[in-house]
């Protein structure tokens, strides 16, 4: 099977400083890779380089695009990099706020990508509205609300929608469940594990939840410093941590 | 005349201009930058406007000023002093006399020709400007042709109003390509964008021109379910009777009453003169008398 991503020797530096480091990974389609590690270990820097937010130095993000097969992202043009993010691709926030157009209608948030790739049919975009946001469990009668008027978690919610409406096969998240209570985390989780497994989808999630990637990721790096120290079946890793940076990630984690 | 050089501004500046308009006219919708200067007006009453006229005149021609449609309000009349005082060009109300029209908020009733210029004054050229606030991302948008957010907004409007509710400068397409504000017209006027007279829109402050050819294809933005319609006051102007011309609607006094009026003073006018009467034409005569 040809892997929808495959990331080679990714680098990004910052001046004198590594953000992340001949990073190299397989992603296969609906494979959930989980991308674990302290704060300022290069996690969100990967991220945004394979999502295009941020200039990589060097490297190769080879996507399998639904037209011509394998394509290296970071050589693309910007309209077709921009394309994809908005078709193929989604990018889900840590922060609402930052995914989300606050000034807008729920209904105007998820319909936006749509608007984007040519709908052009009101009641057509306000149905898939709809629809979706019955599936992240949004009550119907809250499509005309702005997101200012929702709680973090529906906020969270509302951002998966927008993003998942165009049907995506690559979907990329930043701490999805970071700022939440742990009981609308275990929702959103749950919702997130039950919107991979039908739709099919391909995740890279960065986080630094252990019990998130537990449930949600199928393989495990372990970033420190701007480099992988381990990767492999997430199990594996978590039970059976190598490095010593993942032996002390695993032991710092309580055990309720 | 006066010691002001031919319409106030120098030769070099207007020099630029006209490559910022002539620029502008090969690229339609496309907003260019130039060097805008300071006028001796405020902004926000017309200094990207008078630019492009002062580039545009030559001593020929004739001159006619719109605000809102009315050639007597204070806008109006102080830019046609102005370029009497400083060009010594001939002034008109009539729109088919005038050869370069300076229009804020309105496009005349009268279908203009090709031997005609229309100038606009832009408050705020960048139609994307209230849905995305960063320039960088804007003129990108505009680069990449990524309209999806104008979209944003009209569906906003039928969600809450059960209508597209923007009434005036509603976003058109020019040429299938660049998404354009055609200045705060009303929608009623949008059709009218299609001319065969070239059509300039000069901003001043944002230092842009953009520019309509003559003939221009220009779509105005809508949904399938929800198509653009021009649209105006449901009433005929109460002095000419014009039912098709767009109606300003006047308090006339503080008990309810009201009359609806041709925006475009020239228009109803002239109809007037033609012997057409409205609803209240003969009341304001034998007040008159």
């Amino acid at each position: 099977m040809t892997p929808l991503l495959q990331v080679n020797g990714l680098t990004k530096r910052y001046g004198a400083r590594i953000g992340c480091a001949d990073v190299s990974f397989d992603l296969c389609p609906g494979e959930v890779m989980g991308i674990v590690g302290e704060s300022g270990s290069g996690k969100s820097t990967l991220l945004n380089c394979l999502a295009g937010h941020l200039e990589a130095d060097s490297g190769a993000v080879v996507f399998n695009t639904r037209a011509d097969g394998p394509r290296d992202v970071r050589l693309m043009a910007e309209p077709e990099r921009r394309m994809l993010a908005r078709t193929d691709w989604a990018f889900v926030h840590q922060n609402p706020r930052d995914g989300l157009r606050m000034g807008v209608s729920a209904g105007g948030n998820v319909g936006e990508r749509l608007m984007a790739v040519g709908a052009r049919h009101y009641g057509g975009i306000r149905g898939q509205a709809l629809d979706w946001l019955d599936r992240v469990e949004i009550a119907a009668d809250r499509i005309d609300d702005r997101p200012t008027a929702f709680s973090g978690g529906m906020q969270q919610r509302l951002q998966i929608a927008r993003n998942l409406v165009t049907g995506p096969r690559l979907v990329f998240m930043d701490e999805p469940t970071g700022g939440l209570d742990v009981s609308v985390q275990a929702r959103l989780l749950d919702l997130l594990r039950g919107l991979v497994r039908e739709m099919g989808l391909s995740a890279v999630i960065v986080t630094h939840d252990l019990a998130v990637v537990r449930l949600l990721a199928h393989r495990l790096m372990v970033m420190k410093s701007g480099h992988v120290v381990e990767a492999g079946l997430t199990d594996q890793v978590l039970d059976d941590p190598q490095h010593g940076y993942t032996q002390l990630l695993v032991s710092s984690v309580l055990q309720a | 005349m006066s010691d002001y050089n031919f319409a106030y501004l120098d030769e070099q500046t207007k020099r630029m201009i006209r490559r910022a308009i002539l620029k502008a006219l090969a690229v339609p919708g496309y907003q260019v930058p130039f060097a805008s200067r300071e006028m001796p007006m405020p902004y926000g009453w017309g200094t990207g406007g008078v630019q492009v006229s002062a580039a545009c005149l030559v001593p020929e021609d004739r001159l006619k000023v719109i605000d809102q449609g009315a050639d007597d309000t204070t806008n109006a009349v102080s830019i046609r002093r102005f370029f009497e005082r400083t060009a010594g060009v001939a002034t008109t109300g009539r729109t088919a006399e005038a050869t370069l029209i300076q229009t804020r908020h309105r496009i005349p009733e009268e279908p203009l020709t090709r031997d005609q210029i229309l100038v606009y004054q832009v408050p705020i050229p960048e139609p994307l400007r209230f849905l995305e606030p960063r320039e960088t991302e804007t003129r990108k948008m505009h680069s990449l042709e990524e309209y999806g957010l104008v979209h944003v907004k009209l569906y906003e409007d039928i969600a809450r109003h059960g209508q597209i509710a923007t009434s005036y400068a509603y976003p058109v397409k020019v040429e299938g390509r660049y998404v354009m504000d055609p200045s705060p017209i009303p929608k009623f006027d949008n059709p009218k964008l299609e001319s065969a007279a070239v059509q300039l829109f000069g901003a001043g402050r944002e230092q842009r021109i953009y520019a309509l050819p003559p003939h221009c294809k220009v779509v105005s933005l809508d949904f399938e379910d929800h198509p653009f319609e021009a649209t105006k006051a449901d009433h005929a102007c109460d002095l000419c009777g014009s039912g098709t011309s767009y109606l300003d609607e006047v308090i006339v006094d503080d008990a309810g009453g009201r009359m609806f009026v041709c925006s475009d003073t020239d228009y109803c006018e002239g109809r007037r003169d033609a012997g057409h009467r409205g609803r209240l034409a003969a009341i304001n005569q034998e007040d008159a008398a």
